[in-house]
Formats: structure tokens, sequence, C-alpha cells
């Protein structure tokens, strides 16, 4: 990166500046970040997440709600006293399980996408570095992957082991690491015949410094972006798995779960167990999908100032 | 070009092999035998290995793959032990209802998101252009359970225009003829699909809009309208040929969750079900014919972009 700047000018007070306002050269994320905060909807999305962490986390140990024992005096009761959110057909508080489903959702949703960045950012870089052979080899084993439909595979194999949050995790991880890994690869592809890689490779760095010191930090920006994409479709993909009965197992719970157990009840008018639980999943995804937006301008931002 | 097309038929057919092996191998690993299943939870364990060993559950699972891939060339896509009929003629019952879901919701998505797209490029940042991308990015962050959920609140049951339920007919043209109860599951997936196409098109449309033969056409005095409809729309529906391809993972999945919200009875319903019971062969075959499915979206889609942008040369 140039600390070099750029020769000013003459003074003309009769014209602005050329070329945008000129101010004094900023590191390239400091640059990405400043472009975020002035992203109004990406902050928006940032506050929502980080709403929803403090709902979720903090929540419950403010306020006290019954989601473990059966209550059958209190059968969906609408939102009123005692229980702001209503009670379920069993008793249970609303509003303390939106808190309890939220911690599964967000665990998992930001477990999975750990799990899978992690996997698509080794799998990408070691394929793009080896080139040859190895790459074709590797990248056929992702397009056979791509070509499974994600949710049938994710299924049958939440049928089995999906009834806990690490095993969701898993789960859902190792299904959705193929987008990162050709997305690094493409990084890595450009970024191995550059200077500072022939450099470090001169001064004798083996594969792995070579992809755990610079081509992996190189390629975070990307990385950074799909892990926001990852973690809200793996939250939808948890609801998903809830609502149709392969998710957590009681005492835990998760949103999709909610939301089937609320869809029996919508003849009968009982809305506060359909849409909070509903709207929140809807909020936290979008969120998700507002702060990796505007990521991804901010970062193009940066690559566009270096 | 027959070269281009054979490499890459010849590409297709390997990654099917490759997710045939991986799909068996995985199934094979979850579930070694139907056996638990067929002869109820109390079977002693001599009749299970003896069902094992009658239908070739004690093989190498190299040796089961060999002999399912074989039987599956031959048509013959396995047996449910659960509902005691063939996969084939299971899917023979359902394929044509879950293929009119599918088929035309895309039909729909299609023809509401490429006007649609355009309209937004057109008058970009107007409030017409924010509230659609608004509604489309809302959905796009929706369970498709939930959009559906709020379709059957708000049409089935404040206002009882539709039925909550899909058609039960078992003949596809009764369904079709029954907007009554088909409307609600075909608005679902269509909703679906267009809050995925619309931002491409908007996108697609407003790169195009810059081209140099808009400004020509305009120049010239060709009237908007025209503008339009002969250079602006053709142009910027080659990206959504490819879309489209590769839109059928999501339309399956979306399909599977539908049919299960609807209780329609499709491919989706089957499967749904079929996990629950652990029906192997459904599982195994309707994953794979997915995938199938999904290769060949990606391969036409390829050979119809050709077909349709003369200047893409294949090598």
């Amino acid at each position: 990166m140039s600390n070099i700047a750029p020769p000013l000018p003459p003074l003309d007070i009769t014209r602005g500046p050329e070329g945008g306002e000129v101010g004094p050269i900023q590191s390239g994320w400091r640059l990405a970040l400043h472009e975020f905060s002035r992203n109004r909807l990406a902050v928006i999305g940032l506050g929502t997440l980080v709403f929803f962490v403090v709902f979720c986390f903090i929540g419950p140990l403010l306020y006290h709600g019954n989601t473990i024992s059966t209550s059958l005096q209190n059968t969906n009761l609408p939102p009123g006293a005692g229980h702001p959110l209503g009670t379920t057909d069993v008793g249970f508080d609303e509003l303390a399980l939106l808190m309890k489903g939220g911690q599964a959702a967000l665990e998992v949703g930001f477990a999975a996408a750990a799990i899978g960045i992690g996997i698509g950012a080794l799998w990408g870089a070691v394929s793009g570095l080896a080139g040859g052979i190895v790459d074709s080899i590797m990248m056929r084993v992702v397009d056979v992957f791509l070509s499974i439909p994600f949710l049938f595979i994710v299924l049958i194999v939440a049928v089995k082991y999906g009834a806990s949050v690490l095993g969701l995790s898993l789960i859902i991880g190792a299904f959705t690491w193929l987008v990162p890994a050709r997305l690094v690869r493409g990084e890595v592809l450009t970024l191995r015949v550059r200077d500072f890689v022939s450099a470090a490779r001169t001064a004798g760095a083996g594969r792995l410094r070579l992809i755990g010191r610079h081509l992996i930090p190189n390629a975070l920006g990307v990385i950074i972006v799909n892990v926001t994409f990852n973690v809200a479709d793996a939250i939808l993909a948890v609801a998903v798995l809830g609502f149709l009965g392969f998710g957590l197992h009681y005492p835990s719970q998760d949103w999709g779960d909610m939301l089937s157990n609320g869809i029996q009840y919508m003849q009968d008018g009982f809305w506060w167990l359909v849409f909070p639980v509903g709207g929140a999943i809807v909020l936290v995804v979008m969120a998700c999908n507002l702060i990796g937006d505007g990521l991804r301008d901010s970062l193009d931002v940066r690559l566009r100032r270096r | 070009m027959t070269a281009y097309l054979l490499r890459r038929l010849g590409t297709s057919v390997v990654v099917v092999l490759g997710v045939s092996i991986f799909i068996f191998f995985l199934l094979h690993a979850i579930y070694p035998s139907p056996a638990v299943d067929v002869l109820g939870p109390h079977a002693n364990r001599v009749s299970i290995l003896a069902w094992n060993r009658d239908h070739g559950f004690d093989d190498p699972w190299i040796v089961q793959y060999l002999h399912y891939m074989n039987q599956l060339v031959h048509g013959n896509l396995g047996f449910s032990f659960k509902v005691n009929q063939s996969v084939a003629a299971l899917f023979q019952e359902r394929w044509a209802r879950s293929a009119y879901l599918s088929g035309i919701s895309l039909l729909f998505a299609v023809v509401i998101a490429v006007p649609l797209g355009i309209y937004q490029a057109v008058k970009r940042n107007t409030i017409g252009d924010n509230v659609v991308t608004s509604l489309a990015f809302v959905t796009y962050a929706m369970p498709v359970f939930f959009l559906a959920l709020i379709l059957i609140q708000v049409f089935a049951l404040t206002f009882p225009i539709f039925n909550f339920e899909a058609s039960q007919s078992t003949s596809v043209l009764a369904v079709m003829g029954d907007w009554h109860s088909m409307t609600l599951p075909i608005a679902t997936l269509t909703l679906l699909s267009v809050a995925g196409f619309s931002r491409y098109m908007r996108s697609t449309a407003m790169d195009t809009l810059a081209q140099d033969y808009i400004k020509a056409a305009r120049a010239k005095g060709l009237p908007e309208r025209l503008v339009l409809l002969r250079h602006l729309v053709r142009n910027a529906c080659l990206p959504m040929i490819t879309l489209i391809g590769l839109s059928i993972p999501a339309l399956l999945a979306g399909n599977l969750i539908t049919e299960t919200v609807f209780n329609y009875q499709g491919l989706g319903l089957l499967f749904y079900t079929s996990l629950g019971n652990v029906d192997y062969y459904v599982l195994l075959a309707y994953t794979l014919i997915g995938a199938v499915l999904t290769i060949a979206g990606n391969f036409v889609a390829d050979i119809a972009l050709t077909v349709a942008d003369p200047r893409i040369r294949l090598a």
C-alpha cells in the first residue's frame, strides 16, 4: 500500500479540486469502516443484529418466563399482564421462548457460517495455490457438492444428527463451504502471481505459511462479506429445519419449531404464536443481508482506492 | 460447438456420477439398512441379518452401489418398503403435480420479474423503484413457509377468498382447474422466485440502459417505447436465462416447503413424509433426481444462452 501522497495541484481558488475530495491518506480498512458507517442501511442492519444479540442473550437474565414446565391454566393466553407476548398451547411464555429460540438461531447461524467459511477458505486457497490437476479435481468436488440440492441433503442428515446446536451447525456448515471455496480460489488465483507472494516464496515460505500469512489475509475482504450472507442463509436453514420438525428438541427451542406449532392455531386467531417469531426471523436475516451488502460496497471502495 | 457440447456433456456425466456416489455413500452411512423399519422394532437380530442378506444389504457398499446403479440405468428406482410400492410408481403418481406447481410458478415469476426489473431500471431511485426493491428484499429474507403463512392469514382466513389447502385431486387437469385452492401455493412459489430474480433483472437492465446502442437508438429518434421493447428487453433478458438455469435447487427447495405447508400431494411432500419414515430409496431417488435436474438446468441454460446471444462463442 502506497504511503506517498500524490503531488497536490497548484492551488486554484476559482475551481474545486478535481477527482473528488483530497484528504489525508487512510489505511484501506479504515476507509472501508468509514464508508460502512456512512451507509445508513448497513448501520441499521448492524443495529438490528446487535439488538437481537442483546435481546436473546441478555434478555433472559432480566426477563424470566416459563419455557420448561407445562402450565395448563395458562394455555394460549393473549398478550397481557405477565405475558407480554402471550402463551403457547402448553402454557410456555412466548417472549421467553422467542429469546431462547433466538439464541439457538444466532449460535447456529454464526457457528455454521464460521465452519463453512473455514473449510471453504482453506479448500479454495489450497486449490488455487496448487493449480493443475489438483486444482481441477478439487473444483470438480465442489461442482459435485453444488449440484446436490442443499435443502434435501441437509434434511437427510438432520433427521438423524440435527437435534443439537453443534449438530445443526456442523451439518449446515458442511454444505455451505462451496461458494466461499470458489470465491477464495478466484482471489488466490489473482494473488498468487503478485510480487509479495513471490517475495515470500523466495524468502523460503512454505505452502502453509503462504496460505495462512499471505493469501487468506489478503482474501479476507471476500471472506468477511461472505460470512454475513452465510449467517443469513444458515439462520433461514435452521428455521426451515425446525419448521419441518427436524430442528432442536425440548428443552431447547428454535424459531422454526415455534412457527410450526403456531400454524395449528391460525384459524383460532392466535396471531401472537406466529407473527412475532416470523418477524424476528425476517428481521435478523434482513439485518445480515444489509450488513453484507454494506460491507461489499465499502470493501469495493477500499479496493478502488488502493 | 459440437466439441464444446461433448466436453460439457462429459463433465456433467462425471459430476452426476460423483453426486450419485456421494449421496449413496452418505445415505448408506446414516441408514445402513431399512431392515428395522421393515420388520418392526421388535425384530430379532437373526431375522434382521437374514433380511439384510436376502436384500443385499450386507454386501460391501461399493457392491451395493454398483447394483443400485445397474438397476437405475434399467429404469428401476428401487422399492419403498414403507408404502410397499416401487419408487417409480410413487413418482409416476406425483411428478406431474409437482411439475405443474413449479413450472407455472417459474413461468409467472419470469413474466412478473422481467417487466418489473425493467420498470425499476427505467424509473430508478423513484418511490416505485424503492418500494419494489424493499419488498423484494423483505421477501428474500423470509422463510418460504412464513411467506405462505402470511398469504394464508390474509387471503384465506382474514379475507376468505382462497382455500388454505392445495387441491387434493389426483388428476392434474382437475388441479389445474382448481384456482380456488391452487392460487396460494402458486403465489408463494412465484413470489419467492420473483424476489430472487428481480434484483438481478434490475441491475442487468441498468447496465444495458448505459450501453451505446441504447444511446444510438435514442439519438436517431426512436420512440422510447420502441427503445425499451426492441433494444432493452431483449438484451437485458439474456442473463435471466442463466439465472433460471441456476434457480432449480431453490425452486425444488421452495417446492418441498410449499407442498408441505399446503398439503399438496407432490414429490416434495413425498420426500418430507419419507424423511419421517426413513424411506431410504425414495430419499435417494429424489435427491438424485434433484441433482440431475440441477446439472441439466446449468447445461441447458448454457446452450440456450449461446443460441440466444450470437456474441457468445464457445471454444
